[in-house]
């Protein structure tokens, strides 16, 4: 990883309910570019992101820009310039498509870039009254993504955001996360790896709530030994297109994808 | 028809009275999951406070013309004030104790009207109220009392305004919002609590009112009238969708009328069971309650 990492966690834990969910997580978010969190479900990955932006209790250090933020509540380290598409969207479902972004604005830190959402997805445009609980599942992806997109972040977190999508939708919001990344460095969580192959420079494996290994993503994948024991994918291939981790569906472009990154 | 006249305008003036309690009491759970049992004393606190006013202790207040107006005035604003008051000191640090949350609400609920009972006395007092409102005014061969349209018109002018507030602020997007998903409120950068004090300051007032406009429905205050209130003020809210303040107008409406028409056709005291009647058998048919969203 080129220079200071944008975003350092250190020995992260997370107890709920007396239960140990993550003990001794580690990460680094370069300060370009894509930076993948993988893992097996259940191994603390949604977990982890969750705890980096204070939404359960946790212990250790969260460092953004060198700048320890464990102590902080979530929307003051909020405000510091993280975008957040959370695993299940979080779009509020009563609230229009203009208002679900309304509320991403955030008052006294400049014009919201309202052009470039729109650039990106023209159709939250045309729904802008349209309330956001009767979009597609791509539609409020678009929805969340956009609100990352509106103010200047410093980082952009996305937790599985093509999880449950047509596969014309993944290669939509893979385009959008590339262009992105250009920008802003982006911690995504994922579990297409033909889609980490394509944009993740860098990547850390949690299982069982820990960090298992991390190192530049495209070295990860090209070893099949490393993904199945990492990742529990793949038998003499890192990544097929039958891969379990891979999109479902016949899509020509992720197969394509996923084709490259098992060969 | 004269006589059903009467008890629908009575019925709406006492649904009017339970909106203007369950309104806050439907947000503050719909945003903060709390169920505040405290809601009742801050109505009363509310009608003593404008009793104290009226009863001619604030100066320029009184019991006729504009000092009522002050007085109804100053007991909303000591009604937000305890509400604000009630949020900062006993809700926020109990944030994320919803059993300790309950059982705090349910202590002021039943201290305040104890404190009221130990100053001003166990008894009903009567309420000082401008002779202009006392009256009553013919409709369809029916005499109705002029501070039934008083409640009304107050219900319709806080639903108005909360639907404004809602609608078209950002604080009232956050407030709904919040009502959806409070965490990802934050995760936006949304200081949520600061709706939470706003909510509760907004419910406390239109309970306060409630207590002020109250006290000219009963004609009296006492120190447990907020309480008995508040009970039907939570089938409202149930009724109407926690956290829909239309919901909860539509339930209240719905509530006085079958209180009124049941307490005079059948059994006296019968109407309060048929309201429970009616929200079990709205409970099976549209658990969501009567508009089925939220907010």
């Amino acid at each position: 990883m080129s220079g200071e990492p944008l975003l350092a966690v250190r020995d992260l834990a997370v107890v709920i309910g007396g239960r140990h969910i993550l003990h001794g997580v580690d990460l680094d978010v370069a300060p370009s570019g894509v930076t993948a969190l993988l893992g097996r479900n259940g191994a603390g990955k949604t977990t982890t992101v969750r705890a980096v932006l204070g939404l359960v209790p946790r212990t250790g250090s969260v460092r953004l820009a060198g700048e320890e933020t464990v102590r902080l509540p979530t929307h003051l380290l909020v405000r510091r310039g993280i975008g957040y598409a959370p695993e299940d969207r979080g779009v509020f479902a009563g609230l229009t498509v203009a208002e679900n972004l309304r509320l991403a604005e955030r008052p006294g830190a400049g014009e919201p870039a309202y052009d470039l959402v729109h650039e990106l997805f023209p159709e939250l445009k045309a729904r802008a009254r349209q309330p956001a609980g009767t979009l597609s599942g791509g539609q409020q992806q678009m929805v969340a993504i956009g609100r990352t997109l509106l103010n200047g972040n410093r980082l952009i977190i996305a937790d599985e955001p093509t999880k449950g999508l047509a596969p014309r939708v993944v290669t939509e919001v893979a385009r959008v996360l590339e262009r992105a990344a250009r920008a802003v460095p982006v911690l995504l969580v994922e579990q297409n790896l033909a889609l980490v192959r394509r944009l993740a420079g860098h990547c850390a494996v949690l299982a069982d709530g820990r960090t298992v290994h991390r190192g530049p993503a495209a070295d990860l994948l090209a070893d099949p030994d490393a993904t199945r024991r990492l990742l529990g994918v793949g038998r003499r291939t890192a990544v097929t297109e039958e891969h379990p981790m891979a999109p479902p569906g016949p899509d020509p472009s992720s197969a394509a994808q996923a084709g490259k990154a098992g060969a | 028809m004269a006589t059903v006249v009467l008890l629908a305008a009575t019925g709406l003036g006492l649904g009017a009275l339970y909106f203007l309690v369950a309104a806050g009491l439907s947000l503050i759970f719909g945003l903060m999951d709390v169920l505040n049992f405290a809601h009742g004393a801050l109505l009363s606190i509310g009608a003593y406070a404008t009793w104290w006013a009226a009863s001619g202790h604030l100066p320029g207040a009184g019991s006729g013309g504009a000092g009522f107006v002050l007085a109804v005035c100053f007991g909303t604003a000591v009604g937000t004030l305890a509400a604000v008051v009630l949020e900062l000191a006993l809700i926020r640090p109990l944030y994320g104790r919803p059993r300790e949350q309950v059982l705090a609400t349910v202590g002021v609920g039943l201290a305040v009207p104890a404190l009221l009972s130990a100053i001003w006395g166990p008894d009903a007092r009567p309420f000082p109220g401008p002779a202009a409102l006392s009256g009553t005014f013919g409709l369809l061969g029916a005499r109705i009392p002029v501070n039934r349209l008083v409640l009304l018109g107050a219900a319709a002018v806080v639903l108005l305004a909360l639907r404004l507030f809602l609608g078209r602020t950002r604080h009232g997007l956050v407030v709904r919002a919040g009502v959806e998903d409070r965490a990802m409120v934050t995760a936006l950068g949304i200081d949520v609590r600061r709706a939470f004090t706003l909510v509760f300051a907004i419910g406390g007032a239109a309970a306060a009112l409630g207590g002020a406009l109250g006290g000219l429905y009963y004609g009296s205050v006492d120190p447990g009238q907020g309480t008995s209130l508040l009970i039907f003020a939570f089938v409202v809210v149930v009724m109407g969708g926690m956290g829909s303040v239309a919901g909860a107008a539509l339930a209240a409406v719905g509530v006085g009328l079958v209180q009124q028409f049941a307490n005079y056709y059948t059994t006296s005291g019968l109407g309060d069971l048929a309201v429970v009647v009616l929200l079990a058998a709205l409970l099976l048919l549209r658990p969501r309650g009567i508009t089925g969203r939220l907010a």
